[in-house]
């Protein structure tokens, strides 16, 4: 298990150094909340998913809606690694004429099950999909990633009293709760708290893990997969920007200018710390 | 050819026309495995329970929540079905544009989305659930068909059409007994102008209700020895512009008549067509700049002078332009 783990470790910064470089050889996005993502999707593309970088439309597939459109950088680079894309193609991001937008798409990416972007929108059709999977008794599980100043939209809260009413339980949702918005932080701007007791009353399985952790993640995974008769929500404590010295934890790190000599020592300092 | 004219003599039909909508979703749904049904807590405006009660695993009622219904709907789309939605028009669109903009459009997910009770034929509920713009806001999506069928007959011979297209579609739809104006199997095709009546002084182009106002306009200019040319204009877009073209090519002169605003809608879609391509004096009949009120469909349309005097009026102003 350890061993697992650290394997899924070692994806996770790979993940991260691919994301810092993405970002910066281009100059400017959002890295603060790519850089909070890494591990959970780590976690997912490597070990939780059923996926098939050959098959992409596989139908008995799980999905992922990374409803927090903007992690679209950090999301590529799993899906480069996990082969669904070239690792070169990673450096077209946001170039003219590219398949990688800023935010995903799924008609322009291989393993992007939906298009997000437009904050509050992508849990709903992540709801969809469970309960379309529902309905064809397929044995997909929905995974999505909200954000915590998504949180803020309605159209997300529409969606929790659904997915808890209709008891979907092969909907497992994560909130990247990073405690920074564009703005600043959450608590200031629209306070969320207590988080966890909203969507518990909204009839979901909650539970607050080290989204930074990735044997605390399988962990809650598979708790969710246990329960039935109630959608999961994972909040991840999370640390926006995370391992970059010029973005963790930094108001101003949502969507931020990154020269080259940022993102390359950046990556240095990651790789000198064994990561 | 014709030697003796017919005069267009109006007459309801039996039945709402959102129940020949549910009969089509029964019918179909029973071959079709894909079709799904989703509401936002009107199913008993538009007739859903009946699907619901025979179809209740797939039929979803997302309550008052019309942003999570589009969502919803894209996801379902997502996993290959083909869901209809419904609101009243004026939710199922200014509403929620954007996840219909978003979650659908760009995604290019192919959820139906049904709006009932267009333009004043929301009545009593007044000006808050009258969509004026609907058809504004529906035309500025890339890829967004709009399709507003006039009576049973023609929403039967669409339905297919509508569920075999494989993008999204806004339906227009009248909930109540619509004036007849097809017979049942007459030859129909979503995106191509149907021509009611030929003629070669003027054209007169119209949509939804204002189709069997346009055809007692065209028997009034008749009696006046003016020969008007009608157009039914279902399919708004993407629109017939080789029938619009051909039409005033030989006419010279057009009017567009519609329940909703001119501002951006079917007229608009004319002028513009016909501005671009064969310019030619235009009226535009239909509700100008205005929101909506409560009252009764009669009332609101002189109101709004969505009404046969109106367009026979604005067809003397175009031949008066022509000259």
């Amino acid at each position: 298990m350890n061993d697992k783990i650290a394997g899924l470790q070692r994806q996770a910064n790979e993940i991260r150094k691919l994301t810092i470089r993405e970002i910066g050889m281009l100059g400017v996005g959002h890295i603060g909340g790519c850089l909070s993502l890494c591990e959970v999707l780590a976690a997912l593309c490597f070990s939780i998913m059923r996926v098939d970088a050959e098959n992409p439309g596989w139908r008995e597939r799980d999905r992922l809606v990374l409803s927090k459109g903007h992690g679209g950088p950090a999301l590529y680079a799993a899906l480069a690694l996990k082969g669904f894309i070239p690792v070169s193609l990673l450096d077209t991001l946001n170039r003219p004429g590219t398949t990688l937008p800023s935010h995903c798409d799924m008609r322009k990416t291989p393993g992007i099950d939906m298009t997000t972007g437009s904050l509050g929108q992508g849990f709903s059709a992540a709801v969809g999909m469970a309960l379309g999977a529902e309905m064809d008794r397929l044995p997909s599980y929905v995974y999505t990633v909200i954000g915590d100043g998504e949180t803020n939209e309605g159209q997300i809260w529409e969606a929790a009293m659904f997915a808890g009413g209709r008891r979907l339980d092969n909907l497992i949702a994560f909130t990247d709760y990073n405690k920074l918005q564009l703005d600043g932080y959450t608590q200031d701007i629209n306070p969320l708290e207590p988080l966890d007791d909203k969507w518990r009353s909204f009839g979901w399985h909650v539970q607050s893990i080290d989204g930074h952790d990735i044997g605390a993640i399988l962990y809650a995974v598979n708790q969710a997969q246990k329960i039935k008769g109630k959608p999961s929500m994972i909040l991840l404590n999370t640390i926006k920007g995370k391992g970059a010295y010029f973005s963790e934890d930094q108001v101003g790190s949502h969507n931020m200018q990154v020269t080259e000599d940022m993102w390359k020592t950046a990556v240095a300092q990651l790789e000198e710390e064994g990561a | 050819m014709t030697t003796q004219h017919t005069y267009f003599n109006p007459v309801r039909e039996d039945r709402w026309l959102r129940e020949t909508y549910i009969d089509l979703l029964l019918e179909h749904a029973e071959r079709d495995e894909r079709i799904v049904v989703l509401d936002a807590d009107l199913m008993l405006a538009s007739g859903a329970r009946r699907f619901a009660q025979q179809y209740p695993q797939r039929s979803v009622n997302v309550g008052v929540a019309e942003a999570n219904m589009v969502g919803v709907a894209a996801g379902l789309s997502a996993m290959g079905k083909i869901p209809f939605t419904h609101t009243f028009t004026a939710f199922a669109t200014r509403r929620v544009l954007d996840q219909i903009a978003l979650s659908v459009a760009y995604a290019g997910l192919g959820v139906k989305l049904m709006g009932s009770d267009p333009g004043v034929t929301a009545e009593l509920n007044g000006g808050t659930h009258m969509s004026m713009e609907d058809v504004a806001i529906m035309r500025s999506i890339p890829g967004m068909l709009i399709y507003e069928p006039v009576d049973s007959a023609q929403l039967r011979a669409a339905f297919p059409q509508i569920i075999a297209h494989e993008g999204p579609v806004y339906i227009r739809l009248l909930r109540r007994n619509a004036v007849k104006i097809y017979e049942e199997n007459a030859p129909f095709r979503l995106g191509k102008a149907s021509l009611l009546r030929e003629g070669g002084d003027v054209s007169i182009f119209a949509t939804g209700i204002m189709v069997a106002e346009a055809l007692a306009a065209a028997d009034a200019l008749l009696a006046e020895g003016v020969k008007a040319e009608v157009i039914n204009l279902h399919t708004i877009k993407p629109l017939d512009e080789a029938a619009v073209l051909t039409s005033v090519g030989k006419t010279g002169c057009a009017v567009t008549c519609e329940n909703a605003s001119i501002i951006g809608g079917l007229g608009s879609a004319v002028m513009e067509c016909i501005g671009e391509n064969h310019p030619v004096p235009v009226r535009r009949v239909g509700v100008r700049d205005h929101f909506g009120e409560v009252g009764l469909t009669d009332f609101l349309k002189e109101k709004y002078g969505l009404t046969a005097n109106e367009i026979v009026g604005a067809a003397h102003a175009v031949l008066k332009q022509k000259g």
